[in-house]
C-alpha cells in the first residue's frame, strides 16, 4: 500500500507547493489530493496503516451507520431500529449533530465522510480516521490479538444470512427472543484471556455444521442420567461443574445450556463473537480517540507549516479541534464525564513534549522517556497498552494540573464526601491510580461469573457476583436474570458476595412463589418483555 | 492510493427493516396511540403522521450494572477550590448523585421514548385488520394502467435486454448445426490419413497423403469460418405491457343536515365520512365520492359545501336515498363500480317517510351496493328509522351494517366494528 502511495504522489509533490485548495467546497479530486498529502506526511511520521477506503455518504446514511454500530452489514433486530429512531429524532430536532466520521476496524479500513462537511472538515476526518484510528487499529496489541480486521466483514455477512435463515425457519419472534436475551448478556460474552483465531465466512459456515453435531454429543454426556455400569455408589465426592468459575457467561450457555436448540446456540455464538470484536474498542477509548486526535492535529499543523493549507483552513480546523477536546468542569451543566478525546489528546501531546522539551519534573517522573525520540515513544505507548495501563503509565503531573483533576471518595458509610486527592505533589500518584481504575472494565462492570450447576438435581445455575468496594448490583438485575433464565431453561440464582458473605441473592423464577406446572417450558416461549 | 467511493447514491433506508421490527414489537403501544389520536384530531389532519410515545421502561434493554451504594472513588476535572481532605456534605440521597459526577450510571433519563411515525405507517396502523366487505369487482375500463411483465424471449430488442445465456446457446447450436457435416468428413479424412501413415513406408502413397492433408486444412478453415456469434443468434428478453384491471369504487356519503342535527353531531358525521374516505382510498386505486346532503330535499354537493355549508331545514331521509338511486343509475352502473353507501343521521325523520326509505333500500339500492353502513348519531332512544333499518339488516346481513355513535370517542371503535374482518360463511 505504501509503495503505491509513494509512486502515486511523487508527481503531486514536485509540482505543487502552494495551498491545495482555497475554497471550502470539496470535490472528489480535492479529497484525493488532501489524502495524498496527508498520507505522505503520515508516512514520514512513521504511521503504519491498513489501506484506506474512504466513502462519501449523506446524513441519512450516517444515521443508518450509527444505528448499526457503524458496521456496514448487520443482522436485523428491533433494538437497532430503536437506536435509529432516537438518532433520527434527535437529529431532526437539532438536539445533536452527527459525528463527522465513522471508521471501521477492517482491512481495508473503511471511513465515512459526510457530504455536508466542508473541505476542511473532510481533511480533518481523513487525518483523524484514515490515518489516526487506522494506525491504531493496526498497531495496538488488543486489536492485533483480539480482532481480525480482514475477516470481520465476512463474518458479519455470515451472521446476517444465518439469522435471516433462522427467522424464515423458526419465526421472527423466536429469533428475536434469543437475541434479546443474548444482548442483555453481551458484555459477559467476552474471553478476556484466550485469543480466538480468525476464519473466513465460508469456513465459518462449514464449521458451524460441525459444531452442531459436536455440541449435541457433548451435551448428552453432561446431562446423562443413566448410571454408568460399575461406578455404582462410589460417587460420593461429586465434582463441581464447572470446575473453575466461568467469566464468559454466553460461552458457557452456548456449550452447556441443556434445552437450547442448535440454531439457538449458534445465535448465542454470533452475539458472543461480536461482543468479542467490540471488546478492544471498549478498553481503548481514551487511547484510540486521543491517538487519532493527536495525529489529526499534528498532521494538519504540519501541512500548514509547509504552506499546503491556508490560514482560513487552519482557523476552521482549530475551531473544530477545540470543540472536540473541550472538557467542561465537573460543575458545569454540560459535564457528562471525562471527555476521552481531551484526556487522550492531552496525554499524547504531553508525551511528545516530555520527549522534546523535558523539565526536571518530567525527568523525575519519566526517566526512561524524557528526552527520547518522540515518535518511537508514542508508537510504544500506542502499541502495548490499554486505557487503564496507559493512564497508569503515562498520565503526567502536568496533564493533571492542566485538567485540574481531583479525586473524591464517596463512601456510603460516611456522611460526607471526602476530597481524597487533588493535583498537587502528594496527590498525583493516587489521582493517577484512581483515574486508571476508573477505566478498568472490571471495575466499571460488576464482576459476575458462573459458579456452579446442579447437574444431578434441578439443573439450576448459580452465578456469583464478587462485589467491588461493596458496590451492589443495579435495579435491572432481575430483568437480566429473566433473560439468562430463558437461555438456560432452568432456575437461575445469583449471589452477590462481599468476601465470603452473601450480601444479596436474586432468583429467577423468584423464590417463594408457587411454581406452576410446566413453567420451565413456558419461559422458553418468547414473551413480550 | 486510498480508494475514494461515492456512496451517496446507495440506498438510504438501510435501517428500514430494523425500524419496522421496532414498530412491530411495540404494536400494542402504537395502536393505542393511533386510536387516541383519531379521537382528538381535527378533521383536516386526520391522515397526518403521529407522534408516538412509549414509556422508556417498556423498551429498555436491561444490563448488569452497579447500583448506588458502596465505596466509590471518582476522578473529576475542573477543580477550583478543593484541597485534599475537604469534606463536602452529601446532597440529597436521591437524584443528586454526589456532586454531579458519573452522570452515566443512572439508568433513568427521559420517561417517554417519543418518536414520529409517517402518514403511511399511521394509516397502516389505523386500518390494520380492517377489510372492505364483499367481493371486489374489477373490470377493464378504457384508461387502464399497464403493467410491464416478462413474456419470454424474442429475436429483436434493445441491447440492454440482451439475454446472454440464450444468445450463446443459440450460437452454439448454430455452430454445431453448420459444421456437423464438415466435421464428420474431417473425422473420416483424419482416420484415412492415420491409416495411410500407419502403413509400411514402402506402401505409403505420398501423393494421397498430401491430398488428404490439403483437404483437411481446407476443411478446418471452412469450419473456422463459421462465425462464433451471428446476428440472428442474439436473443432478447421480451417485455410486454399488460393492461391491468382496475378496481373502482364510488362512495355515497349521505348526511343529514336538518335542524335537529347540531354542530357537534355534524362534526361527528364528518369524521366518520372522512375515515371511510381514507380507508377506501387505500383499498382501491381509484375512488370517487359522491356527497349528498339532505334536509327535506336532497342535493348533490361538492366536498367544500358538504363539510362546511350551513344550510338547514326539516328532515325527509328518503329524498337522499332517491337521489342516490338516480345517480347510481345514471353514472355508476353496478356492473363496473364497487358501490358503497354511508349514511349518517340523528334518526329524526318524518314517521311515514321511514317506510319509504325501507322500500327504496330493499328494492333499488341494496341489490347493487357492496356495503351500506348507517350510523345514528344520537344519545337518545331510537326512532322509526332505526327500526326500519333493522329489518333491512335482517334481509342483507352481510351487506348492511348499522351502529350508534354517542360521542366522538365512539367513532373510531364503531368504524373498526363496521369494517373489521369478518369470517363469512362464503369464503
Amino acid at each position: 500500500m505504501l509503495e503505491t502511495f509513494a509512486s502515486g504522489s511523487d508527481s503531486q509533490k514536485s509540482d505543487s507547493s502552494g495551498p491545495i485548495s482555497t475554497s471550502s467546497e470539496w470535490t472528489f479530486e480535492l479529497i484525493q489530493e488532501y489524502d495524498c498529502a496527508i498520507s505522505e506526511l503520515a508516512e514520514e511520521f512513521g504511521l503504519d496503516t491498513y489501506p484506506n477506503q474512504i466513502e462519501v455518504i449523506s446524513s441519512e446514511q450516517m444515521m443508518d451507520a450509527y444505528s448499526s454500530v457503524g458496521m456496514p452489514v448487520g443482522y436485523h433486530h428491533w433494538s437497532f431500529g430503536k437506536q435509529f429512531i432516537s438518532v433520527e429524532n434527535n437529529y431532526q430536532r437539532g438536539l445533536m449533530g452527527l459525528a463527522y466520521e465513522i471508521v471501521i476496524n477492517s482491512n481495508p479500513c473503511i471511513a465515512y465522510l459526510m457530504e455536508e462537511n466542508t473541505m476542511t472538515m473532510q481533511a480533518l476526518v481523513i487525518a483523524h480516521a484514515s490515518y489516526g484510528h487506522n494506525s491504531f487499529f493496526k498497531g495496538n496489541y488488543l486489536f492485533r490479538s483480539w480482532t481480525d480486521a480482514g475477516s470481520i466483514i465476512d463474518y458479519l455477512i455470515f451472521a446476517k444470512n444465518y439469522i435471516s435463515r433462522c427467522e424464515e425457519r423458526y419465526g421472527l419472534d423466536e429469533v428475536e427472543a434469543v437475541l434479546d436475551s443474548c444482548h442483555a448478556l453481551m458484555n459477559y460474552g467476552v474471553d478476556r484471556y484466550k485469543r480466538p483465531y480468525p476464519i473466513s465466512a465460508i469456513e465459518e459456515e462449514r464449521q458451524q455444521q460441525e459444531r452442531e453435531e459436536y455440541r449435541q454429543r457433548q451435551l448428552n454426556d453432561l446431562w446423562r442420567t443413566i448410571p454408568k455400569l460399575g461406578e455404582g455408589t462410589e460417587e460420593t465426592q461429586e465434582k463441581r461443574f464447572p470446575e473453575e468459575p466461568q467469566e464468559n457467561i454466553l460461552y458457557f450457555i452456548e456449550k452447556n445450556a441443556p434445552l437450547l436448540e442448535n440454531w439457538q446456540r449458534e445465535l448465542v455464538r454470533i452475539v458472543r463473537k461480536l461482543a468479542q470484536y467490540f471488546y478492544p474498542q471498549r478498553q481503548t477509548q481514551v487511547m484510540n480517540e486521543g491517538w487519532a486526535t493527536f495525529w489529526h492535529y499534528t498532521l494538519l499543523t504540519e501541512l500548514y507549516r509547509r504552506g499546503r493549507v491556508t490560514e482560513g483552513f487552519m482557523m476552521e480546523f482549530l475551531q473544530s479541534h477545540t470543540n472536540v477536546i473541550y472538557q467542561p468542569g465537573f460543575d458545569s451543566p454540560h459535564y457528562s464525564g471525562i471527555n476521552p478525546y481531551t484526556l487522550g489528546f492531552s496525554i499524547f501531546s504531553d508525551l511528545r513534549r516530555i520527549c522534546e522539551n523535558p523539565t526536571d519534573e518530567d525527568r523525575r517522573w519519566f526517566p526512561d522517556i524524557a528526552g527520547s525520540n518522540w515518535r518511537e515513544t508514542l508508537q510504544f505507548a500506542m502499541r502495548d497498552f490499554k486505557d487503564e495501563s496507559f493512564i497508569l503509565q503515562f498520565l503526567s503531573p502536568k496533564v493533571m494540573r492542566d485538567m485540574k483533576l481531583f479525586c473524591i471518595s464517596d463512601n456510603d458509610k460516611e456522611n460526607e464526601i471526602v476530597v481524597s486527592a487533588i493535583h498537587d505533589d502528594s496527590g498525583y500518584r493516587q489521582l493517577r491510580e484512581n483515574l486508571a481504575g476508573q477505566y478498568n472494565l472490571g471495575n466499571r462492570e460488576p464482576n459476575i461469573q458462573v459458579f456452579s450447576v446442579d447437574t444431578r438435581g434441578d439443573r439450576s445455575l448459580t452465578l456469583h457476583h464478587t462485589q467491588y468496594q461493596r458496590r451492589p448490583l443495579g435495579k435491572e438485575t432481575t430483568e437480566v436474570l429473566k433473560h439468562l433464565h430463558r437461555l438456560w431453561g432452568f432456575d437461575v440464582h445469583l449471589n452477590s458476595l462481599n468476601g465470603d458473605e452473601v450480601m444479596a441473592s436474586f432468583h429467577c423464577p423468584e423464590q417463594g412463589r408457587d411454581r406452576q406446572e410446566g413453567e420451565e417450558e413456558s419461559m422458553l416461549i418468547p414473551k413480550p418483555i | 492510493m486510498s480508494y475514494i467511493i461515492d456512496r451517496r447514491l446507495n440506498g438510504k433506508k438501510k435501517s428500514t427493516v430494523n425500524r419496522q421490527r421496532f414498530l412491530r414489537r411495540y404494536k400494542a403501544h402504537i395502536k393505542k396511540a393511533v386510536g387516541d389520536a383519531m379521537n382528538s384530531r381535527s378533521i383536516m389532519d386526520m391522515d397526518k403522521g403521529e407522534r408516538i410515545s412509549i414509556p422508556t421502561r417498556d423498551i429498555s434493554e436491561p444490563l448488569f450494572s452497579h447500583g448506588a451504594g458502596g465505596h466509590i472513588e471518582r476522578v473529576l476535572p475542573g477543580n477550583k477550590e478543593f484541597t485534599t481532605g475537604d469534606r463536602i456534605p452529601r446532597q440529597s440521597q436521591r437524584g443528586g448523585d454526589g456532586g454531579g459526577g458519573g452522570a452515566s450510571d443512572s439508568g433513568e433519563g427521559v420517561d417517554e421514548f417519543v418518536f414520529q411515525i409517517s402518514q403511511e405507517e399511521f394509516l397502516d396502523f389505523m386500518f390494520e385488520g380492517l377489510q372492505l366487505p364483499n367481493m371486489i369487482k374489477r373490470r377493464l375500463a378504457g384508461n387502464e394502467s399497464f403493467q410491464i411483465v416478462r413474456a419470454g424471449i424474442s429475436n429483436e430488442g434493445t441491447p440492454g435486454r440482451l439475454n446472454v445465456i440464450r444468445s450463446l446457446r443459440a450460437a452454439h447450436a448454430r455452430r454445431i448445426a453448420l459444421t456437423s457435416n464438415k466435421r464428420r468428413v474431417l473425422r473420416e479424412l483424419e482416420h484415412s490419413l492415420d491409416m495411410e501413415e500407419r502403413k509400411d513406408s514402402a506402401l505409403r502413397d505420398q501423393r494421397k497423403i498430401e491430398a488428404i492433408k490439403n483437404e483437411i486444412i481446407e476443411l478446418r478453415q471452412r469450419i473456422s469460418r463459421v462465425p462464433f456469434l451471428d446476428d440472428f443468434d442474439l436473443k432478447y428478453n421480451l417485455l410486454i405491457r399488460q393492461p391491468k384491471p382496475r378496481s373502482r369504487a364510488v362512495m355515497f356519503c349521505l348526511m343529514d343536515v336538518s335542524g335537529s342535527m347540531n354542530q357537534a353531531t355534524k362534526d361527528m358525521a364528518k369524521r366518520f365520512f372522512l375515515l371511510l374516505y381514507l380507508f377506501l382510498q387505500r383499498s382501491y386505486e381509484y375512488t370517487e365520492v359522491v356527497f349528498i346532503r339532505h334536509h327535506t330535499s336532497a342535493k348533490e354537493v361538492d366536498e367544500e359545501e358538504f363539510f362546511y355549508s350551513r344550510e338547514t331545514g326539516g328532515t325527509i331521509v328518503s329524498s337522499a336515498l332517491k337521489l342516490m338511486r338516480r345517480i347510481m343509475r345514471e353514472r355508476y352502473p353496478a356492473s363496473e363500480w364497487n358501490i358503497y353507501g354511508a349514511q349518517a343521521s340523528d334518526g329524526d325523520n318524518w314517521n311515514d317517510d321511514s317506510s319509504t326509505c325501507h322500500r327504496i333500500l330493499i328494492d333499488d339500492i341494496m341489490p347493487h351496493v357492496q356495503y351500506y353502513s348507517y350510523v345514528e348519531i344520537t344519545p337518545r332512544d331510537h326512532q322509526a328509522l332505526w327500526e326500519e333499518y333493522e329489518s333491512v339488516r335482517a334481509l342483507f346481513p352481510n351487506h348492511f351494517a348499522m351502529e350508534q355513535i354517542v360521542d366522538v370517542q365512539d367513532i373510531y371503535p364503531v368504524f373498526r366494528q363496521l369494517f373489521s374482518q369478518k369470517v363469512t360463511a362464503r369464503c
